[in-house]
């Protein structure tokens, strides 16, 4: 259940925080007592200053919110770091495609991604009259020279070490610069309050998952960091049953769909693998297989989500 | 002007008046207009951007192109107050104050508007607490500002004398207004060594304002240009904005001393001949502008590279056309056409064509941002089939916010044409050669 995994995320994130937190927690007076009212149930665990576990009312404790700061500050460091050693890559093999759309909705489901926007697209393209038409799923490309960063003015939006680049939805003033620097359309944007979702009641915030969501601001496709942190693949990968999604790592060379690895260099090389719209100098993180001998042929009827499918995740 | 022979009867025709029912009744009415556009901007606050129009493909909308506009109108007061001063046209002394109040009034509101734009606006401090200096925005925000100043500087300044004026030949105002003229003349006795001051720090501002102001209006064409999108990606956006920003302050100059002559009966001060050198310039600065309008079309229409293609078409011959042909002609042509007649440049219809060309500016900027956001490079998404539509009308809240803060600018230009001499008097007097002297009194004279 989500509200299961999200709890158990949060007890596992104040267990590492807690050592990183602990310095600032010994210099807050610790009262927890001290407050009247109404005790909610929900309990936090904490590592007090001398080294015990204790169990505490949210509710009856003063520091909560403190606490929150300080956890969701620690996220933050972790998020701008990025996974050490790391330069994620995706290949994307354009033969494999028959839209079946499994990589959206699963990237809608876990996002919680309301219906007005969409972080992975799949286009229908045709270069010209006479070219042959190919679906086109798009991710953020992660750009190594990311034009939607070179242009924020506040630093929400970075570069890590690890390729990736993510959005601190807590700092983002929401000017939509990078929206319109972004030239592959993936930015898209709180416009109105965020969806309310039961799951999402008491989350910390976390840049790695861009949740819960911050009205006003700026979000993407992230390559769900979060998963890849736990060594599994990102949502749209594991949901393709077509094997489309291969992602990986640059150092290691390697790249994976979950049942099938390859040398990075060799597959871009024998499937003479590209980058969309090379021209423009971004320099993105996701490569292309040509769409050549393909799995079945392209057919623009052949769908296999009706529209709400396609637009929302309910 | 030939016939004012002393600094009483100066004061007496420049000095502020009360309004008259006209008057009144226009402050009111943008009284109210801007008190509507704070009840949509409290909804918008409440309830996010999502009352507007924009959407994930058309992300900014008229509050940036009302900002640009903005930004647009506020260079006049470098063009009159420092352009033309350092180049010696005394024609333009009147107009200076007019201009400077216009700089100041837009730039002003160029602020606020990108505020409104901001989809988190309670954040506006990480600007200045993490601002990237790589970003054109922190550019942006660095040289608005400095102009702001600056313009505030050399409306203030040079008002030192005026203020003077007034507080020693108004009797019959009130308490708090002679007061606040006393406050803001800052002591001024007029000695020669006052003088001295005011020329030079004026001079100096004047010379200063002009790369600032140059760089207000090109850093915000960076704001576009800086992006890789069809239509913005153009290396001749910086001048193709200052030179449409000069005609856009000239009309606007022209506008307001047409309403000043009018109501005030200001026929020495602002006379014909004021007209007809403002009509002159007018024309000079659209043709100008023109040039840059069809450098910046031309080129890429004969190439029609993909990317540039689909924007091209939209605003030649597509939905934006009529707009775009309307600008053109009702904006440009028809007022250069007018004006390059003696008659097209008499005061009546020179206000007329002035306000053509405002209005015509204000829909170029709408046309510099929105189009473009309709043209990505990755095509619509489709849905069964069917292209997902790109769209964009401003909705009601959009329009009473922009139309509250053009209300708003224009109630600051009312409020201090209300309260501040909008001619300088000691400059015509410096001019005309007319004793200054009799203002200071005596007592404070003799401390010199």
């Amino acid at each position: 259940m989500e509200s299961d995994k999200f709890s158990r995320k949060n007890f596992l994130k104040l267990g590492a925080i807690a050592t990183g937190g602990i310095a600032a927690l010994n210099s807050i007076p610790f009262v927890l007592n001290a407050q009247d009212g109404p005790v909610c149930g929900e309990t936090v665990t904490l590592l007090s200053s001398d080294g015990k576990l204790v169990h505490v009312d949210k509710k009856s404790l003063k520091l909560a919110s403190m606490l929150r700061a300080e956890e969701t500050n620690a996220l933050k460091i972790r998020a701008r770091k990025g996974i050490e050693g790391r330069k994620w890559v995706a290949v994307i093999d354009l033969a494999r495609c028959k839209h079946a759309m499994a990589c959206q909705k699963s990237c809608n489901k876990n996002h919680y991604i309301p219906g007005d926007r969409q972080w992975l697209n799949v286009y229908e393209m045709q270069d010209s009259k006479e070219t042959a038409p190919y679906w086109m799923p798009k991710t953020c490309f992660h750009c190594d020279r990311p034009p939607c960063v070179a242009v924020c003015p506040v630093d929400a939006t970075f570069k890590r070490e690890d390729g990736i680049v993510l959005i601190d939805n807590e700092r983002c003033i929401g000017c939509r610069f990078c929206m319109a620097a972004c030239p592959y359309s993936t930015r898209v944007f709180n416009w109105g309050e965020p969806e309310y979702h039961k799951e999402l009641d008491g989350v910390v915030y976390d840049p790695e998952q861009g949740l819960p969501r911050k009205k006003g601001t700026v979000e993407k496709c992230d390559f769900c960091p979060d998963m890849l942190r736990e060594g599994k693949l990102p949502h749209c990968a594991e949901a393709c049953p077509n094997g489309v999604y291969f992602f990986g790592d640059l150092n290691e060379d390697t790249v994976t769909n979950g049942s099938e690895t390859f040398r990075f260099s060799q597959l871009i090389k024998d499937r003479a693998g590209y980058r969309y719209m090379e021209e423009i100098g971004t320099e993105p993180n996701v490569y292309y297989l040509p769409p050549v001998n393909r799995l079945v042929p392209f057919d623009e009827t052949d769908k296999h989500l009706d529209e709400t499918d396609n637009m929302h995740h309910h | 002007m030939n016939t004012i022979t002393s600094i009483n009867e100066l004061t007496k025709d420049l000095q502020p008046r009360k309004f008259g029912l006209r008057g009144q009744l226009w402050t009111t009415l943008l009284v109210l207009i801007v008190l509507n556009g704070f009840v949509s901007y409290y909804f918008q606050l409440k309830n996010g951007l999502s009352v507007t129009d924009m959407s994930n493909y058309v992300s900014w909308g008229i509050y940036i192109s009302n900002f640009v506009f903005f930004v647009a109108i506020s260079l006049v007061g470098s063009l009159i107050s420092a352009i033309l001063k350092l180049s010696n046209a005394k024609w333009s002394i009147p107009l200076t104050r007019i201009a400077e109040i216009i700089a100041v009034a837009n730039i002003m509101f160029a602020g606020l508007i990108i505020i409104v734009d901001m989809g988190r606006p309670d954040r506006i401090l990480n600007l200045f607490m993490y601002g990237r200096i790589q970003s054109p925005i922190v550019w942006d925000v660095l040289v608005v500002m400095t102009y702001l100043a600056i313009s505030i500087l050399l409306l203030y300044i040079p008002l030192l004398p005026d203020l003077a004026l007034l507080r020693d030949k108004m009797k019959d105002i009130p308490k708090w207004q002679h007061q606040l003229y006393k406050i803001l003349s800052l002591g001024w006795t007029g000695t020669e060594a006052q003088y001295k001051i005011l020329h030079k720090s004026v001079n100096g501002l004047a010379i200063v304002i002009i790369p600032v102001a140059l760089g207000i209006h090109t850093v915000t064409s960076w704001l576009f240009a800086s992006t890789l999108r069809g239509g913005w990606n153009s290396t001749n956006f910086g001048p193709y904005f200052v030179a449409g920003a000069f005609v856009v302050g000239a009309a606007a100059v022209i506008s307001l001393m047409y309403i000043a002559r009018r109501y005030y009966k200001l026929e020495r001060y602002l006379n014909e001949d004021i007209f007809d050198k403002m009509g002159k310039l007018l024309v000079m600065l659209s043709l100008v502008y023109t040039y840059f309008t069809i450098n910046e079309y031309l080129t890429p229409a004969f190439k029609m590279m993909e990317g540039e293609r689909s924007l091209i078409q939209d605003l030649f011959i597509g939905g934006f056309a009529p707009m775009f042909w309307g600008v053109q002609i009702f904006g440009v042509i028809i007022p250069v056409f007018v004006m390059l007649f003696r008659k097209g440049r008499k005061p009546l219809p020179l206000f007329i064509v002035a306000n053509m060309v405002i209005v015509g500016a204000w829909f170029k900027r709408y046309l510099i941002v929105i189009p473009t956001l309709f043209h990505p490079y990755l095509p619509a998404i489709k849905q069964n089939g069917v292209p997902s539509a790109i769209h964009y009308f401003p909705t009601w809240h959009e329009w009473s916010i922009t139309i509250a803060s053009l209300a708003g600018s224009m109630l600051i230009i009312t409020i201090l044409f209300r309260y501040l001499p909008f001619i300088s008097m000691w400059e015509i007097a410096e001019e005309q050669h007319i004793e200054l002297d009799p203002i200071i009194p005596a007592v404070e004279k003799s401390k010199n």
